[in-house]
């Protein structure tokens, strides 16, 4: 009922505000448009896309040269590096960003960027696992995402994936919380409207990580999940829990067509 | 990890203004923050950013604690003469970091 109320509301005052993104100068978004699927940057103000669209000026290319760094950096008891597999990550990692999640065979279940990343790191290199949210992780995948800049989303999700996405959708329907509101209630009934001051979003994950300028850093999509769910008071889920990556395919099949932006910037 | 990042055109025309772009990761911990005990989280921000060429001083800038975290900084020069351009960010802490780049004028 509550949230109903808080529906009912933020949509009255987006009527007052109208569509206060403004659009490029043709009328259309271009590249971050496809048919009625529009990416996060076309949420944003003008100031936060002109930080995206240099990347000089995107901080996130800070964490992303330290990834680029521990590409070729020699870790682990395997004393290798990433680059002494895959050698140049400009060629044997264009792609990758825009298919994961992918199914993962030894697991019975997909597995997303960042938990591939250790699964190497383990299986391989003999190193520690990097933490989830650490520099090194973050570094590592916006660096590998990077590769597949402006590649369109094309995430599988037939075959073994098909259970997997299935879940991922429910959970995107699924009311949770003290707020009893589910995904879509924000990022599919109210994408463009206000939600107090905030322009909302389809919640496309094509961007990230992204840096955002709330965090003051880059943040992984399962942070954003957790503050999501946080926001509807909802106990949030582990980083690199199969709830989420289930929810990570399903989301990369809502924005397919969308171009891979890694790194980001947004609010 | 401080790491700097700047952009310096490869080559200039004698007199010609051309745009200098800066960026340094930097937490830029503005002092008025506290942490979850209530505790003020002590200030630390780099305080003055300056740019010369062949030692000679070209721009410099003070900051205060409103300056965001990882500060970009962009500025003009006019290309007067080649040489090294030298940048050096202040922390709070007495640290200073610093980059160079060559520049050409021609």
């Amino acid at each position: 009922m509550y949230a109903k109320q808080l529906i009912a509301l933020t949509a009255g005052a987006a009527a007052l505000a109208g569509l206060s993104s403004s659009a490029l100068t043709d009328g259309s978004w271009g590249k971050y448009q496809v048919g009625d699927i529009r990416s996060g940057y076309t949420f944003a103000e003008p100031e936060t896309r002109a930080m995206q669209d240099d990347d000089f000026e995107n901080p996130a290319m800070l964490v992303l040269d330290y990834g680029a760094e521990l590409w070729s950096t020699k870790d682990g008891d395997a004393n290798k590096s990433c680059e002494d597999c895959h050698g140049d990550a400009e060629n044997s990692m264009k792609g990758v960003g825009a298919r994961y999640p992918v199914f993962y065979g030894p697991w019975g279940k997909p597995i997303n960027i960042e938990l591939r990343i250790n699964e190497c790191r383990q299986n391989n290199m003999k190193a520690k696992p990097y933490k989830y949210e650490s520099n090194e992780m973050l570094g590592m995948t916006a660096f590998l995402k990077y590769q597949s800049r402006d590649m369109p989303v094309t995430v599988d999700i037939g075959g073994p994936n098909k259970p997997f996405y299935i879940k991922g959708k429910e959970f995107y329907y699924e009311r949770r919380g003290q707020l009893d509101m589910a995904c879509k209630h924000c990022h599919e009934d109210n994408a463009g409207n206000m939600i107090r001051a905030n322009l909302l979003s389809q919640g496309q994950s094509n961007g990230f990580p992204v840096y955002r300028l709330k965090w003051n850093k880059v943040g992984s999509l399962h942070r954003r999940f957790r503050g999501c769910n946080k926001q509807v008071r909802s106990k949030p889920f582990g980083y690199g829990s199969d709830e989420y990556v289930n929810l990570e395919l399903y989301l990369a099949w809502r924005g397919r067509g969308l171009p891979v932006e890694s790194p980001a910037v947004r609010n | 990890m401080a790491k700097p990042r700047i952009k310096v055109p490869k080559s200039a025309a004698k007199g010609e203004i051309v745009e200098i772009k800066t960026l340094i990761s930097h937490k830029m911990e503005t002092g008025i923050r506290k942490d979850r005990d209530g505790n003020i989280i002590p200030r630390q921000i780099i305080n003055k950013f300056t740019c010369t060429l062949n030692d000679k001083m070209v721009f410099s800038a003070d900051w205060y604690p409103a300056v965001s975290a990882n500060p970009y900084m962009a500025f003009h020069l006019r290309a007067s003469e080649s040489g090294k351009l030298n940048f050096t960010w202040q922390d709070d802490n007495g640290e200073t970091y610093s980059t160079s780049a060559d520049f050409n004028v021609s």
